[in-house]
């Protein structure tokens, strides 16, 4: 498609491109935002719901909160590194820091599965009580994006050691950068609303 | 081993009613139809590659039109069979049992709001923004073919219950908790309701992403917001509603099925669940809905009343403020559905006030709208009448609004027939009758020809008769006290006659429905006279008036350079610049969203009858698809300048050789001349003369 046009027409086309998805990618990171505003306000109205059951402050370790708060911020700050790298084209160096995100995603994910399941392990789930289906369906919704995030990272990665740095493989790590730190500020109010209130 | 191959599908899913056999026998014979015609005229590859993957937002508009009408027809069987079941169920049982007679009226709902008014409002902003705002394809083709083959999912999801479970959700539209918890409501019918309303609300976010992105970032150079043409504007505060409120319908249905899947207890009566905050949070969504379809609407009034009186639209401004303080307010009113629910005297007259100032800007606009007609030379076209129609019943409807608006008046209507006739005004006036003359004013430039003005008129009259003769009833029933969703009443109440006449005016509008069919009909058996061929019948003032009709796949040969509101009018008043072409890039077909789309429909139905295998593989499915889709380079292809400009000389010669055979017989055909044009041609085709 490139070969018929004069580059400079090409790069507008680009950057319109360009601009035009990140611009989509927000609006859409704002309907996310909004999934989780309902899940946020529903957790908001049932958390003292117990139903004679275990409440928070019986239930949570704000240390495996606090490891999974560090785990996470970190990895925000290593693919931060790792868009500076793709985006001058260093492909070793951006492969060597999405990879560490990776891994401390992966790591994030494991905590929290931990929890989920200590919780579990004590006989309680989602059905106990409505407090613990907004806690699983909130908490959980966001470690399904992490998964995704993931998923989507990985696949990613992968085409980048198959096909280099374009710009088209730039622009998705763009919007991946975005969807993580999205997760990430997503994460700090579960933290506060969740955890640390929990123990207020 | 039974349990994980088909979940909870068993004999006794398969149909046994008489109206699920029907249901079947009418959905297998179709099928049959279809299928045979196609391979009949082989026609599947040109199916296939013409129309079904195509990402040109002019097919998929007409897509939208087509499975809208369907399910038109759909609903509206729905009304008739209420209407009758109440008109005889005076004192006795009618014909209907009181769960089908639940099923249906939900049904009704659901079909008339997310694959009728919805289907019809996206296939309108489909066609016609990109034309509006010259741009030659949208900013994602990929997520607009992905959300209408979501749509089409929800359609077919919705009517499944006819051959699987033989139940549909029994509940009111909203499927208010707790009635819709597993406790309540065991059988699937809540589930297909669930996944329909899931699946097609995805591509409704999607859809009104894509258009949010389209609309600001791919206008023509010289298109200033403030110069964008008011469709453009009322799609646009309308997807801005979509993106803002269907994310909270994803959620909150997903509540619903964790509580009926999982067990959880958001909206249950047990285990500290909470069924009033269902009722917020559906309303959140349920309220602005209306606006969703309403402000298009309003749009397309706009271009109408413009065009029709010859002049440019009067207080362009104020109207554009009050489509967005329609947009604002009706965020924040959805507490006036349940006023009755408790929320205290101080909630309910906040929320009472909002609603009352919703009427505010509403009134601008038809202040904008009058002034625009004031000292216009105005033509009286079917599109014009649909809208002196829309305001002689969005009156009446807006009227009864803001006395509903007043808590205590509230208390006495709350879940009344007064309300049913309410909301039907509104919807019915507003968003159809808005859709109709929109497709009446727009049909030149979607098939080529206009439509036939007389046949035209006579649809209009009936709708608008039918329309009274049904609704007023309603109006009076309810302030007698008839609550709505009633199956059976006592003989004592007087009703009859009421529900008789309403049932009278359902016919009167099926009669309407049925001449719209026609005037569509007529006009193509006379379309070599009603041919559009200058592309601008009406002397239009907007973009899409200037590219031919009906418009060709890039829709600009040459991308327009714009200075003016009424920009096309601006540039006939100065003489069009001459062509200059250069190439033009295109978006690929795709069949990912079709693809993606049957997939997403097992993940429905997997989880309707709790088929694991079947979502886990389906949603591996989906995954794997979008993966590939992503990935894949070079997702666009060049038009050369030379080749454009051929095909625009080739273009206007086959119009030249089409015009020169004029077909000049009399006028519009009216009934007569169409019911004889028909008997003359069966009979030809019987006598094998032709």
């Amino acid at each position: 498609m490139t070969q018929h046009h004069p580059s400079a027409e090409t790069e507008a086309h680009e950057a319109a491109a360009d601009d035009r998805t990140m611009f989509g990618f927000w609006v859409y990171l704002m309907t996310d935002l909004l999934m989780f505003a309902v899940l946020f306000a529903v957790y908001a109205v049932l958390r003292n719901s117990t139903a004679g059951g275990p409440d928070g402050a019986e239930l949570f370790s704000p240390t495996l909160a606090l490891i999974n708060t560090l785990l996470l911020l970190t990895s925000s700050f290593t693919i931060g590194i790792a868009l500076l790298a793709a985006r001058n084209g260093l492909k070793q160096q951006a492969l060597v820091w999405f990879g560490l995100t990776f891994l401390l995603g992966t790591a994030f994910l494991g905590v929290e599965l931990y929890e989920f399941y200590e919780i579990m392990h004590e006989g309680y789930n989602l059905r106990t009580s409505a407090f613990l289906s907004s806690f699983f369906v909130l908490v959980g919704t966001h470690g399904v994006h992490i998964t995704s995030g993931l998923l989507w990272l990985g696949v990613t990665m992968y085409y980048v050691a198959k096909r280099g740095l374009n710009r088209s493989m730039v622009r998705k790590l763009s919007l991946l950068s975005l969807f993580w730190h999205f997760l990430d500020i997503v994460w700090i109010f579960i933290f506060t609303v969740v955890y640390l209130m929990a123990f207020v | 081993m039974k349990e994980f191959l088909i979940g909870n599908l068993t004999g006794k899913s398969l149909p046994h009613e008489w109206h699920t056999i029907l249901g079947t026998v009418t959905f297998v014979l179709s099928l049959i139809a279809v299928v045979a015609f196609l391979t009949y005229t082989k026609r599947w590859k040109w199916l296939w590659t013409e129309w079904l993957t195509s990402v040109d937002p002019k097919k998929i508009g007409i897509m939208y039109f087509l499975v809208a009408a369907f399910m038109l027809v759909r609903g509206g069987i729905d009304v008739i069979m209420i209407w009758l079941q109440q008109a005889l169920a005076s004192g006795s049982d009618g014909y209907l049992s009181a769960q089908h007679f639940q099923e249906i009226f939900t049904a009704h709902g659901n079909i008339m709001v997310f694959f009728v008014a919805m289907g019809l409002i996206f296939g309108l902003i489909n066609f016609i923004v990109p034309l509006q705002i010259g741009a030659r394809d949208l900013a994602s083709p990929f997520m607009n073919t992905l959300g209408f083959w979501l749509y089409v999912a929800g359609a077919v999801m919705i009517n499944m219950f006819f051959i699987f479970g033989g139940e549909y959700a029994a509940t009111g539209w909203l499927a208010v908790a707790p009635l819709s918890g597993k406790e309540f409501s065991p059988g699937v019918g809540v589930d297909y309701m669930i996944w329909s309303l899931q699946i097609s609300g995805v591509g409704t976010t999607l859809g009104a992403i894509n258009f949010i992105m389209t609309i600001l970032k791919m206008r023509a150079p010289g298109m200033s917001l403030l110069k964008m043409p008011l469709f453009t504007w009322g799609s646009l505060c309308s997807m801005v509603m979509a993106v803002s409120v269907f994310p909270l319908l994803t959620a909150t249905l997903f509540l619903l099925f964790f509580d009926r899947y999982l067990g959880t207890h958001f909206f249950t009566t047990s285990g500290g669940g909470n069924p009033m905050m269902y009722t917020n949070l559906i309303w959140m969504w349920g309220h602005p809905e209306v606006y969703i379809l309403m402000l298009p609407s309003f749009g397309v009034f706009s271009e109408i009343v413009s065009t029709f009186s010859r002049k440019p639209i009067a207080f362009y401004k104020s109207n554009v403020v009050g489509m967005i303080g329609i947009s604002v307010v009706a965020l924040l009113v959805w507490l006036h559905h349940f006023f009755t629910m408790g929320a205290g005297a101080e909630v309910n007259s906040a929320f009472g006030v909002a609603t009352m100032i919703i009427a505010i800007p509403t009134t601008v606009l038809l202040f904008s709208w009058i002034a625009t007609m004031y000292k216009g030379k105005i033509q009286f076209t079917t599109p014009m009448l649909w809208f002196l129609g829309f305001v002689a019943i969005f009156a009446l409807g807006g009227i009864s609004g803001v006395l509903l608006a007043i808590p205590p008046v509230d208390f006495q209507l709350h879940n009344s027939l007064f309300l049913v006739a309410h909301f039907h005004s509104t919807v019915i006036g507003g968003v159809l009758f808005g859709i109709f003359a929109g497709l009446n004013y727009w049909f030149p430039k979607i098939a080529g020809f206009r439509l036939n003005e007389r046949i035209g008129r006579y649809a209009v009259w009936t709708w608008i008769v039918g329309f009274f003769v049904a609704f007023t009833p309603l109006y009076i029933l309810g302030l007698m006290g008839a609550t709505r969703r009633l199956d059976k009443y006592d003989d004592g109440n007087g009703w009859q006659g009421f529900y008789t006449m309403a049932l009278v005016g359902g016919l009167i509008i099926c009669v309407a429905v049925a001449l719209q069919v026609v005037q569509i009909i007529a006009s193509y058996m006379q379309k070599r006279r009603l041919i559009d061929e200058s592309g601008d019948p009406w002397n239009g003032r907007t973009l899409e008036w200037s590219v031919p009709s009906p418009a060709p796949s890039y829709n600009f040969a040459v991308i327009p350079k714009v200075t003016t509101r009424d920009a096309f009018y601006e540039m006939k008043l100065r003489g069009l610049p001459k062509p200059h072409y250069k190439a033009i890039h295109m978006p690929h077909d795709t069949p990912a969203g079709i693809y993606i789309s049957v997939f997403a429909f097992l993940v429905g139905f997997g989880f309707v009858w709790n088929i694991i295998w079947l979502y886990v593989l389906s949603l591996l499915a989906i995954i794997i698809i979008l993966i590939n889709k992503t990935f894949k380079e070079d997702s666009e292809y060049t038009i050369p300048a030379e080749v454009v400009e051929k095909m625009e000389t080739v273009r206007a010669e086959k119009m030249k050789a089409f015009i020169r055979t004029p077909d000049y017989s009399k006028e519009d055909m009216g009934l007569k001349e169409f019911v004889s044009t028909v008997f003359s041609w069966a009979w030809g085709l019987v006598g094998g003369k032709r």
